[in-house]
């Protein structure tokens, strides 16, 4: 099929909430964000913030928007899901599965779209789409524009959810773009573990393009462990918007590991006092795989804390990028912030481009980075193998080694392991 | 021990070795028999690190003459791994520090790989933590050593009984022991000697490297080699050392520098 159209315009043919009413706060949102979309073109490398991502690829791909056919039997994809976990929302294709999750309907506080929509329309009103903002980002303004389902978790004030929530995004069909959205809202005090997950059920070609806002009101305590495993066809396209008041901690740990071409987009806005964030990463990816972390963490009032740690594992042909902008508005004075890159290149071919990119307008912070690309040591290489391992073992046991810091702090027991156990039997060069 | 007719594990002839060009091992000849324990004394610079690390097979030393088997094989010929499997055993004058393996992982993998390569039965975690905690005990280690990463922020001694930990889990025929007494206090060499001795019997034998000869009170060799220049300028029993120790090392150097100008 020769395509003339390119794959925005192709989007904008085919939204199909033309006929919908209009007076609904979410039509119109959606209608807002398609005209935005209309007005927008797609990045190339010659845009700044796309300057190591090419996605051209993507840009004659004659994809449609994917549709709500659950095919999937629970036998299928038992295996993805995590015991520690009592809630779990599955979504296929970026279509709630409720056979295949567990929550309590009467609860009204985890769910989808459409349960929040008939009972509680207004807080989704003043939430959904306030974050992640559309204006100046196409692909944000797509998933707004083509919202018709959604993961929605809010947690009450001052509730401690003990066991870690699910979020599974499966993809399962072909040449098409799938609209996942997560909006996450904590009340005073709340404290949760959420696991947002992007899986291939197949080897289908296809488009994430995801979208998450996170809400934490003041002292509210949230821990985000993203996990984007997409297959190798598969680009993957993701923003995420966090919003940290008063006193909030926000600790997130998002490890990459598939999609042909993925580029996750983080916003942290720390818009209260002596908010505090962890931002760590994990990328690896090998193959002609390329993986691009943009991250901002917004620093708006004073005493404000950071952490970010971002390491990438590159073999074989991959690329990674990873760009971390910090910044530190004049009002936030006694902002404390770090951020440090480390990059593990495993072949001769892998590429790593890393930019810290800091804007300091306060006088009195604590502001501190750094970056470092290196190999494997080869000291540490014949150690092991004068203990008997082969030199396979021995570069996966370093792999592991470089990534464990990262997956050593997520806190769901099961999930650690399963990662930890791709790492170590990974095959290597 | 000596003993008679007993099998030879290591014949080096000839031996020289650089790195980066330069020439560091300048015609070696040793050979180790089972039951044996040898001692390669020699000051700071002198090679035997660089040795040691040539037995092993690392790959930075380029091999420009000479020859060395073990048992039955041409040591040259195998990469590191494979002399590991064979039988041969480095204990690192500087251990490397791996963050992020637990010590537990790390001698379990290299433990189990042996067992294997010389068709032994593997341990499961549980069977290998009883196993590694029994042999603990026999060099006085604290049982959090399992726990933390290889080696990162080990003392000297802790790295030391590490690195002795490992010999006795995999049982090597022939160990390399490569200034195993620096950063111990006398107690702490007291019992990693033990610890050696009880692993030494009449079929492996231990090749130890160091600049004093107190260790040498505690493992009695029962020959010392004095290294100089890249090559063994002198051998003896075990009171060549005690030798050293009162007349210093310049005897023997301008001794051999003597001889080799005569044979120059
Ligand atoms: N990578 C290297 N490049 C050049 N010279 C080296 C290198 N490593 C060691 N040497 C030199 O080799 C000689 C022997 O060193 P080494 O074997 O460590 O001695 P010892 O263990 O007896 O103290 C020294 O002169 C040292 O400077
Ligand atoms: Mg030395």
């Amino acid at each position: 099929m020769v395509i003339n159209t390119d794959y925005l315009e192709r989007s904008l043919e085919l939204w199909p909430f033309t006929n919908t009413k209009p007076s609904s706060w979410l039509n119109q949102l959606r209608a807002n964000a398609i005209d935005q979309a209309s007005m927008l073109r797609l990045p190339t490398k010659r845009d700044e913030e796309w300057r190591f991502t090419d996605i051209s690829a993507l840009t004659h791909l004659p994809f449609r928007p994917s549709q709500p056919e659950n095919i999937i039997h629970i036998g299928d994809v038992e295996h993805l899901f995590l015991k520690e976990a009592k809630i779990r929302l599955v979504f296929i294709d970026g279509y709630f599965s409720s056979s295949l999750s567990i929550f309590d309907p009467t609860s009204l506080t985890v769910g989808n779209l459409p349960m929040f929509l008939s009972s509680n329309s207004a807080y989704l009103e003043s939430h959904l789409g306030r974050l992640a903002k559309y204006e100046d980002n196409v692909f944000t303004a797509l998933n707004t524009a083509f919202l018709s389902d959604a993961a929605v978790v809010s947690i009450p004030k001052n509730a401690a959810v003990r066991d870690p929530i699910h979020l599974l995004f499966i993809a399962t069909q072909n040449e098409v773009t799938s609209y996942p959205r997560c909006l996450l809202v904590c009340e005073e005090g709340s404290n949760i573990t959420l696991v947002e997950e992007y899986i291939a059920h197949n080897n289908a070609k296809y488009i994430t393009n995801s979208v998450s806002e996170f809400f934490l009101a003041p002292h509210a305590n949230v821990k985000h462990i993203r996990i984007q495993r997409e297959n190798l066809e598969a680009f993957h396209l993701a923003n995420c918007a966090v919003s940290l008041d008063r006193a909030s901690q926000y600790q997130s740990i998002s490890i990459s590991t598939g999609a042909r071409i993925s580029r996750y987009n983080q916003n942290v806005f720390l818009n209260d006092e002596a908010a505090e964030c962890t931002i760590d990463g994990l990328t690896m990816i090998s193959n002609q795989q390329l993986a691009d972390t943009h991250s901002c963490i917004d620093h708006i009032k004073p005493h404000g804390t950071s952490y970010q740690q971002h390491k990438c594992i590159v073999n074989e042909k991959a690329h990674a990028v990873f760009n971390g902008r910090i910044v530190v508005r004049p009002h936030a004075q006694q902002t404390n912030s770090s951020q440090s890159s480390r990059n593990l290149l495993l072949s001769k071919t892998a590429q790593v481009n890393t930019k810290p990119q800091l804007e300091i307008f306060a006088d009195d912070v604590k502001c501190a980075h750094g970056a470092t690309v290196g190999q494997l040591d080869e000291e540490e290489l014949f150690y092991l193998g004068s203990r008997g391992l082969s030199p396979a073992t021995a570069r996966s046991l370093l792999t592991y080694a470089f990534a464990a810091e990262v997956i050593n702090r997520i806190p769901v027991t099961s999930l650690r392991q399963r990662l930890e156990q791709a790492i170590l039997y990974q095959k290597s060069e | 021990m000596i003993v008679s007719n007993s099998k030879t594990i290591l014949a080096v002839q000839g031996l020289h070795a650089s790195i980066n060009g330069k020439e560091i091992l300048k015609g070696i000849d040793l050979t180790v028999k089972r039951g044996e324990i040898h001692a390669i004394m020699g000051l700071n610079g002198s090679g035997k690190s660089t040795f040691a690390k040539v037995l092993a097979g690392h790959s930075a030393y380029e091999i420009t003459a000479g020859s060395i088997q073990f048992e039955n094989k041409n040591l040259l010929d195998l990469p590191p791994e494979e002399r590991a499997h064979a039988g041969l055993f480095l204990a690192f004058q500087y251990p490397v520090e791996i963050p992020g393996v637990a010590n537990i992982q790390f001698l379990r993998l290299a433990y189990n790989t042996i067992q294997s390569q010389r068709g032994k039965e593997e341990l499961d975690p549980l069977e290998f933590d009883d196993f590694v905690r029994e042999k603990m005990k026999l060099l006085n280690m604290k049982p959090d050593f399992l726990d933390r990463s290889v080696n990162e922020g080990f003392s000297g001694g802790e790295k030391k009984r590490n690195e002795i930990l490992q010999m006795a889990l995999l049982e090597p025929r022939l160990s390399i022991l490569d200034e195993m007494d620096s950063g111990l206090d006398i107690d702490a060499l007291k019992t990693v000697a033990n610890g050696v001795n009880q692993i030494m019997n009449k079929d492996n034998a231990t090749i130890l490297v160091t600049h004093y000869q107190r260790l040498l009170d505690y493992i009695v060799p029962d020959f010392v080699h004095v290294m100089h220049a890249g090559r063994i300028v002198l051998t003896g029993g075990k009171e060549l050392a005690l030798e050293l120790e009162t007349r210093g090392y310049d005897w023997v150097i301008n001794h051999s520098e003597s001889t080799n100008k005569v044979t120059a």
